[in-house]
Order: structure tokens, then C-alpha cells, then sequence
């Protein structure tokens, strides 16, 4: 008699039901959709109404219209309808609605609630982009040090030390030049108060005598640490204004973020949009027309000034001091100047940024402003016969223009090259400055069509390998060989129901990694079955046979699985990307195999076989 | 039904010597092809840019070529890839910020011809290559070193260092292979060596089982006969799950398409070899480095076997 005592039994078919249970909302398949959010947060209810009146009024049919958390979620029957309708409801709902292109799984309701989702497909399945992006931390401590070297300026002129020059050199450390040493040495012992991440020293380069402040280890650490914070914030706003359903941002090692965009189709506006430095700083205008002539010609420019190009051609002197910088700006929308009809940016500023405006231009009615647009820009070149970029810092001024009034929180900027333009601007000043420029260092973009196709390739390497090792299974184990079989596809749906519980990426090499696991799973099975036969041949009865084959296999298939999972694990710590979903896959597949081919299929042979007392034969 | 007969005698270790010429010569072909024509590396651990781009309705290989030599892109590659309407477009690695690379040809070629798409686009930065490289030889280095520490505590020394070698003449050997045939090798094959490690060691485990278990059953016989018996008695399960996972690696290749090429060309080699070496290479090995039945039996009975050594003339 082989008899499972009722908790095991119970065990297993919870397990079983548990596993159909969270695996199910995988077969219903995914529909196109419409995810509709708000640009601070909180979606109303009545956005979605105007939105689905405007799809009525449009005639477009959708499925269902519902709210969610944060977002609204408008289901289509097919992808054509959905496109259509971005346009639709972005021109019924305006800017402040982000709208992007989902997914949305088409499990029923009462699912989902539950908790059961489906399987979260990775880009190379559902397509999409994936950027590495490498934040130059150099030019992040050199950027702080600036700010540094600018106080710096203001504080030494209130002490009334008076200096020839202070500025960032290439070795990353503040150099202040003194006319004389006393100077120079009472301004080290009054500034190091107020810059508590620096190190300050005297030094005599080219006998002059020079104020020299370095970033401390700390100092350094936090302006990383900092630089990483900032520049994650902003991109994620910046891909919230893309309007990207689900995407990724994420920190990868100490100086490296991860963006992961799926379903995007226009890469080159991507790359554009998150890599983009641009900002805007204004500064007033210093001196006249023909000075500006007299410094780019002579080269000597007066200390309190700068000299800039214009984007119209010719030079322009703007005074150091700078009124207000992009980070000030709360919003920002892009439009047409109501005189010229020229594309234009509307500008709104924080207080502390509108009352700085609004002081400087009250006391500066009758003189001009400059409007400075700075980008880092990516030139290609062509050098021995090899295409290199090069990082150029662009600072061009784009609009100079006389203070008419006194100027507040709410202003607009001309002088742009196209609508185009405009309109990344306002994005980029809405969404805020990167703090330090950044580099892709690695893409990955799958198509969408490519994504399908993998999917299908996966799909039915999986049915064939199944089926060829089913068969094989039933004709060579006959009725055990069912046994195995069941077990395999319960193998299947409990690999699917974990991963889906666990919502880990399914990737192509996942998929490969569930296909083997189909032919690996089975060598449990085959191991028992084996010693079976061997003791049946030894003569044992067949209650007798069953018991110690199910039982003297198990050290080997326990020992033979420890050596495969300590592979996958290895796998998993090392991989990256869709090698990491393989070894997922793989680690996942190895567990459930243990239980599926040794307590389910004990489960199953009992209930065949275990009932009588006495069997003549097994079919094995 | 028997695959393999059942109560066969078949004598393994015998002929042991000609199996280890057989590893020895495939052993130096593979190191061999490894020393002159080394590894074709792919994207993944060299940099550089690869373009995928699909051209409904066929593509014109030579004006696609022509196209990127006009623009300037001299060292591109370009190739048909898997059908006449795929084509797959390599920039081999020239320095940093290579990134808007890809968007270039992607320009370049539609402003050609209306209806490319775009199917894939993969960059690599130099930096990031070097890293995913060693990081993957990381992981291939600590794959041995748990399974050489989890084998010697189970079994016991001589087994685990037979264990390694067989590992390590899989590994070697399908490398070589890969290194012959030219295949690239990017982040999938080297995660298809990973999961060949874990099947060559779970194929070595099972023999070792049942050697440890017939030296504390079989009282008879010399170390060979004991070996032999265990691999004979193994053998219908040795041969069955190589089977069914070639089985799968096969279905993989069939039907797995471009992506999956290499990973379950590289399976399929490695099944072979991994059956072959758990048979011959790492039982072959361990008994030659002086496996003896005390190594294997319980504390108790390896006390008495002592004492009956001892106390014989």
C-alpha cells in the first residue's frame, strides 16, 4: 500500500491551485490602451470624462474608460483606434495631460484585484528602449567648485580683499590671485567659516601669491552623491513629460543610471530629451553696440563683463552677474510671440526668483537684457577616418531686449530657431536642469515588431520542446510516463505563477532558460523511474519498488540540483539584463521541478497505483 | 522498452585510456583554435554599434552598402541576417560617445527608402564591454569554486577534483569549438555556458551518487569493477535526460530564430560533450587519482575495513 497522508496530498493540490491561480491572468493576453495622467499628480474624474466625450465626438469606439490611482486608463479593441486617439484626447485635454501608449493587461477584474497579474514582459518581448547612462561626476565637482569660486567673489569683495582673479582650473581646485601675501593670507583665515567642504592653502605659482581651496574626500562624496539625486529627479520628470507608460529609472553602481522607456518609437527624440543640458540664464546688457565691436576685436574685455556670441550674428558683452538661471523657473509653455507671430517661450518664476527679476529690472528700466541660451552639444567629426563626438559647451545669447517695464514672476522669451525648439525648451526648464552632463554608455532598442517576433520564437520553441519530450515520456514510461508529463505541465504553470507573483522581466533568454528547464525537469523523473525498474528487476513488489525508488532518488536529484541552482545563482549575481532574466527563469524552473517531480508525481503514482493491495504489474 | 540495456557489463574504466586520448586530442584542437584564431567577441564585451533594420519586401544588400560608403560610414558592415528583409548593420568600437552613431545610419538609409524600419538597435561603450567581460569571467570563476567547495564536502576530494576537470574539459572544449566555427560570442552564449556548467556537474553527480552508493553496498570486486557496475546502472538515465534536454536545446535552435543562435548552438555541443566527460572524464579521473573504497564508506564501516587490513598477513 502507498499511501500519502492527507497534509501532503492537501499540499499539493493547494500548491497546484495556487499556482493555476496567479499563472491564469497570462492567458488573457494584453490590450491596447491609453494612460492619461496629470502633470502635478491627482487625475480628476472629469479629465476622463472630457476625454471620452471628445473620443465620442471624434468616433472612436473604446472598450472602457476607468480611473486608477494616480492616472486614467482607456481600454481600445484595436491598436488602430488607439492611435487615432492620442491625438484626440491630447488636443481635447491640453499640455497639462500627459498622454502615452500602453498595455494594459486584459485579465478580468476580479484578478487583477487579487493581485494576479500577468508575467512583466522585458523590452526585448514588448520592445522599447534601454540606456546606460553615465553621469560625469568631473564635471560635477567642477560645477560645484564654480559656485564656490562665485560666493567666493561676492565675500572677498564685502571683506574688501582685494584679488586679480579667481577661477577653477583643470585640477579640479580654486585658485584665487592675490596682489600681495597679506592679502592673501587673511582671506585664508576669514573665508574657510563659510566653506566648510573645502580646504583651503597658501601657494606661490609663478611667484604670485595664490589662494589654492580644495574639495574635501567628503565634500566630493556628497556633490556625487547629489549630482546622482538631481539627475534622476530630472529625468524622471523629463520621461513623465515624454508621456512613457511604466518606465524605469534607477541607479546602477555610484555613478551610472539605468532608463528603461518601453513601447517608445521615436529614439532619436528620446536621446535628444534626456541627454539635453539646455538651460537659460539672464543676465543685463553692459555697454554699447560699438564696445561690444571694440572687445571681440581688441580681445580685451572689461572685468565685470563677458563676452557672447549672438545667435543672429555678431558680439555682445553681458555683465558677470547673473539675475535669475533656468532652476528658477516653476513653468514654462511654448507659444507664438502676439506681435511677430515668432515661436516663443512663456516663462513663470518662483518668488524668490520673480522678486530678484523684479528688483534688477525696476532699478534697470531703459536698459537691455540678455537672454543666454547654454547646451552642451554632441559635435560629430570625422578624425583619421574615424567618426568621433566631441562635448562642446554651447552658450549663445538669443534675445537681447530693452526693460520697458519692471519685470515679475510671469514673462516670455523670443529669439528661437523654430516652434520645435520652443518646445523642447519649455519642456526642458519645466522638468528641470540636469546637474551634471551625462553620457549613454550603453542602448539597447528592440522594435516592436522585433518584440513580437521574439515573443513567437519563444512561444513555439517552448511547444515543440514540450511535445518532444512528452512523447518520448509516454512511450517510454508508459503510465509513469504520464505521471511525468502531468508533473512537467504543472513544472510550467508553477514557473509561470512565481514569476508572475514575483512581476520579475521576461525576457527572450527567459524564455530559453523555461524551454531547458523542460528537458532538465524531467531527469528527476527519469532518475526514479529508473530505480524503480532496477528494483523491480531485483525482484521487490511493486508497492515496495515504488516506495524505495521514490526515496533512494531523492539524495540524487537534491544533490543534482544544489550544483545546478549554485550555476543560476552565479548567473543571476553576475548577469545583467536578459542574462539575469535567464538565470531567473532557471533558478525557478530547478525548484519547482523538485517539487512537481517528487512530491506531485508520488502524489499521482499513489493515487494510480496505491489504492489496491496487491498489483501484478506496473506499467513502467 | 530499454534504451540501453539493463543488466549490462559493459567495461568503461577498461577502455578508459583510449577516452582519454580522445579528450587529450580534442583538448588541443581546442586550445589550438583558442591560441591562433581566439574568440570572435561580440558587441557586448568589445563596444561598438549594431543596427538591425527590416526592409518589407526584401533588401538590396548593395545599395544599402553603397548608401553607408556615400555617407561616410566606411568601416560599417553591413549584412542580410537571417532573411531577405533583414538587414544587420556593425560600427566596430572607436573611442567614447559613439551613441548618436546608430541614429546617423538610421537616418542615413530612410532618407534612402521610406519603409526601413527599425528593429534593433544595440550600443555598447568600450568601458561597459570591458566590464560586462570580466564580470562574466567572474561569475564563470566562482561557478567552479562553489561547486569544487559543495563536491568535496559532499563526496568527498578526489571526487570533486575529478568533478573540476570534467568541468573545465567541457568548458574548454566547447569554447574551442565555438572559437572553430567563428561563432560570435556575446552575453547569451556566455549565459549558455553557465547553465552547460550547471548541467555537466548535475550529469557528474548523478554517476558519483551511485559509485559513493555501490562502494558501501559491494563488498566484492576491485575499485574499477565497482565503477564500472555505477556507470552501467546509470547509464539509461545518463543517456534519456541528455535526450530530452537535447531535445529542447534542439527546439531552441529550430525555432528559437537569430537571437537564440548562438546560445543553443552552443547547448547542443555542450550536451555531447558534458554526457561524454561525466562518463569517462570525471569517474576516469577521480579513480586514477587513487579513489579508494575508504574514501566513500560510512566512519564506522571505514573503521572496520581498517582493522581488517591490519590485522591481514
Amino acid at each position: 500500500m502507498n499511501r500519502y497522508p492527507l497534509w501532503k496530498n492537501l499540499i499539493v493540490v493547494v500548491v497546484v491551485l495556487v499556482g493555476l491561480f496567479y499563472a491564469l491572468p497570462n492567458f488573457f493576453g494584453e490590450e491596447p490602451a491609453l494612460q492619461i495622467s496629470k502633470r502635478d499628480g491627482g487625475m480628476e474624474q472629469t479629465a476622463l470624462t472630457e476625454a471620452k466625450s471628445a473620443l465620442r465626438a471624434a468616433g472612436i469606439e473604446y472598450k472602457q474608460a476607468e480611473m486608477q490611482d494616480d492616472d486614467a486608463l482607456i481600454r481600445f479593441k484595436s491598436a488602430d483606434d488607439q492611435l487615432q486617439s492620442v491625438d484626440v484626447v491630447r488636443a481635447a485635454l491640453g499640455g497639462d495631460y500627459p498622454v502615452a501608449l500602453n498595455l494594459a493587461p486584459a485579465a478580468p477584474g476580479w484578478l487583477t484585484d487579487l493581485g494576479a497579474l500577468p508575467m512583466y514582459l522585458g523590452l526585448d518581448l514588448r520592445g522599447g528602449v534601454h540606456f546606460l547612462m553615465q553621469v560625469d561626476m568631473q564635471a560635477a565637482v567642477k560645477t560645484a567648485l564654480q559656485r564656490r569660486v562665485d560666493g567666493m567673489r561676492a565675500d572677498l569683495r564685502a571683506a574688501e580683499l582685494r584679488y586679480v582673479s579667481a577661477e577653477v582650473s583643470d585640477q579640479q581646485e580654486i585658485r584665487v590671485r592675490f596682489r600681495d601675501a597679506a592679502a592673501r593670507d587673511q582671506a585664508i583665515e576669514q573665508l574657510p567659516a563659510d566653506y566648510e567642504d573645502l580646504e583651503f592653502d597658501a601657494a606661490e605659482i609663478e611667484g604670485e601669491p595664490y589662494l589654492v581651496a580644495q574639495m574635501t574626500d567628503e565634500g566630493v562624496e556628497t556633490e556625487r552623491r547629489a549630482a546622482l539625486d538631481q539627475n534622476i529627479t530630472t529625468l524622471r520628470n523629463r520621461v513623465n513629460e515624454l508621456g512613457v507608460a511604466e518606465p524605469l529609472i534607477q541607479q546602477q553602481g555610484d555613478s551610472r543610471i539605468v532608463v528603461e522607456l518601453p513601447g517608445i518609437q521615436d529614439t532619436v527624440r528620446a536621446k535628444e530629451i534626456l541627454g539635453a543640458t539646455a538651460t537659460l540664464e539672464f543676465r543685463l546688457v553692459h555697454g554699447s553696440p560699438a564696445d561690444w565691436v571694440d572687445a571681440a576685436e581688441s580681445g580685451s574685455i572689461p572685468p565685470q563683463a563677458r563676452l557672447y556670441q549672438r545667435r543672429d550674428g555678431g558680439p555682445v558683452l553681458l555683465k558677470r552677474q547673473v539675475i535669475v538661471t533656468g532652476d528658477r523657473v516653476t513653468g514654462a509653455s511654448s507659444g507664438f510671440d502676439q506681435d511677430s507671430g515668432s515661436p516663443a517661450v512663456f516663462v513663470n518664476l518662483d518668488s524668490q526668483g520673480a522678486r530678484r527679476m523684479a528688483d534688477i529690472t525696476g532699478d534697470n528700466i531703459g536698459q537691455q537684457m540678455g537672454v543666454v541660451f547654454i547646451e552642451n552639444r554632441l559635435d560629430t567629426k570625422v578624425v583619421d577616418g574615424e567618426l568621433i563626438e566631441e562635448k562642446k559647451l554651447v552658450e549663445e545669447v538669443i534675445n537681447v531686449a530693452t526693460i520697458r517695464d519692471q519685470l515679475a514672476n510671469r514673462f516670455q522669451i523670443t529669439g528661437l530657431d523654430s516652434s520645435q525648439e520652443a518646445r523642447n525648451l519649455s519642456l526642458l526648464l519645466r522638468a528641470g536642469a540636469l546637474r551634471a552632463p551625462m553620457d549613454i554608455v550603453e542602448e539597447r532598442t528592440v522594435g516592436p515588431s522585433l518584440g513580437a517576433e521574439n515573443i513567437q520564437a519563444g512561444v513555439n520553441a517552448a511547444i515543440l520542446g514540450f511535445v518532444l519530450v512528452a512523447i518520448f515520456m509516454m512511450i517510454y514510461y508508459r503510465v509513469f510516463g504520464v505521471i511525468a508529463v502531468t508533473a512537467l505541465v504543472v513544472n510550467l504553470i508553477l514557473i509561470i505563477a512565481v514569476l508572475s507573483m514575483l512581476q520579475a522581466t521576461l525576457t527572450l533568454p527567459g524564455i530559453a532558460g523555461i524551454v531547458l528547464t523542460v528537458g532538465m525537469a524531467v531527469d528527476a523523473n527519469v532518475l526514479i523511474f529508473e530505480r524503480i525498474r532496477e528494483e523491480l528487476r531485483n525482484g521487490m513488489t511493486p508497492h515496495a519498488a515504488i516506495k524505495s525508488g521514490y526515496e533512494r532518488a531523492f539524495a540524487t536529484i537534491l544533490d543534482a540540483n544544489i550544483t545546478t541552482l549554485l550555476a543560476a545563482l552565479a548567473l543571476f549575481a553576475f548577469g545583467t539584463g536578459p542574462v539575469k532574466g535567464f538565470a531567473v527563469t532557471l533558478s525557478i524552473g530547478i525548484l519547482a521541478s523538485v517539487f512537481t517531480a517528487v512530491m506531485l508525481s508520488r502524489a499521482l503514482a499513489n493515487l494510480v497505483y496505491g489504492r489496491k493491495a496487491r498489483i501484478k504489474a506496473l506499467a513502467i | 522498452m530499454n534504451i540501453f540495456p539493463p543488466n549490462a557489463r559493459f567495461d568503461f574504466f577498461g577502455k578508459r585510456y583510449f577516452a582519454y586520448a580522445l579528450s587529450v586530442i580534442l583538448l588541443l584542437v581546442a586550445a589550438g583554435s583558442l591560441a591562433t584564431k581566439g574568440l570572435n567577441l561580440g558587441l557586448d564585451f568589445t563596444g561598438g554599434v549594431v543596427v538591425e533594420l527590416g526592409y518589407p519586401g526584401g533588401a538590396d544588400i548593395e545599395a544599402v552598402r553603397d548608401t553607408l560608403e556615400a555617407q561616410g560610414f566606411d568601416n560599417a558592415v553591413a549584412q542580410l541576417f537571417g532573411s531577405s528583409e533583414s538587414v544587420l548593420i556593425r560600427l566596430p568600437p572607436s573611442g567614447e560617445g559613439q551613441s548618436r552613431l546608430a541614429d546617423q545610419v538610421l537616418m542615413a538609409l530612410q532618407s534612402e527608402s521610406d519603409d526601413v524600419t527599425m528593429r534593433r538597435v544595440e550600443y555598447v561603450g568600450p568601458a561597459v564591454g570591458d566590464e560586462l567581460f570580466n564580470a562574466g569571467g567572474l561569475a564563470l570563476l566562482v561557478v567552479l569554486a562553489g561547486i569544487l567547495v559543495y563536491v568535496g564536502f559532499r563526496f568527498q576530494v578526489r571526487l570533486a577534483g575529478g568533478a573540476i576537470l570534467a568541468l573545465a574539459h567541457d568548458l574548454i572544449v566547447v569554447l574551442g569549438v565555438v572559437s572553430l566555427v567563428g561563432l560570435r560570442f556575446d552575453l547569451t552564449v556566455l549565459a549558455a555556458f553557465l547553465a552547460l556548467a550547471g548541467y555537466s556537474i548535475n550529469d557528474t553527480i548523478v554517476v558519483f551518487d551511485r559509485i559513493r552508493e555501490n562502494f558501501q553496498k559491494m563488498r566484492k570486486g576491485s575499485e574499477q569493477d565497482v565503477m564500472n557496475a555505477s556507470v552501467n546502472q546509470t547509464m539509461s538515465r545518463t543517456v534519456i535526460t541528455s535526450g530530452t534536454t537535447f531535445f529542447t536545446a534542439l527546439a531552441l535552435f529550430v525555432f528559437g530564430g537569430e537571437a537564440l543562435y548562438g546560445f543553443s548552438l552552443t547547448l547542443l555541443l555542450g550536451i555531447a560533450i558534458g554526457t561524454f566527460s561525466s562518463i569517462y572524464v570525471a569517474s576516469a579521473i577521480s579513480l586514477d587519482m587513487g579513489l579508494k573504497r575508504r574514501d566513500l564508506l560510512k566512519i564506522d564501516d571505514r573503521e572496520r575495513l581498517k582493522e581488517a587490513e591490519d590485522s591481514a598477513p
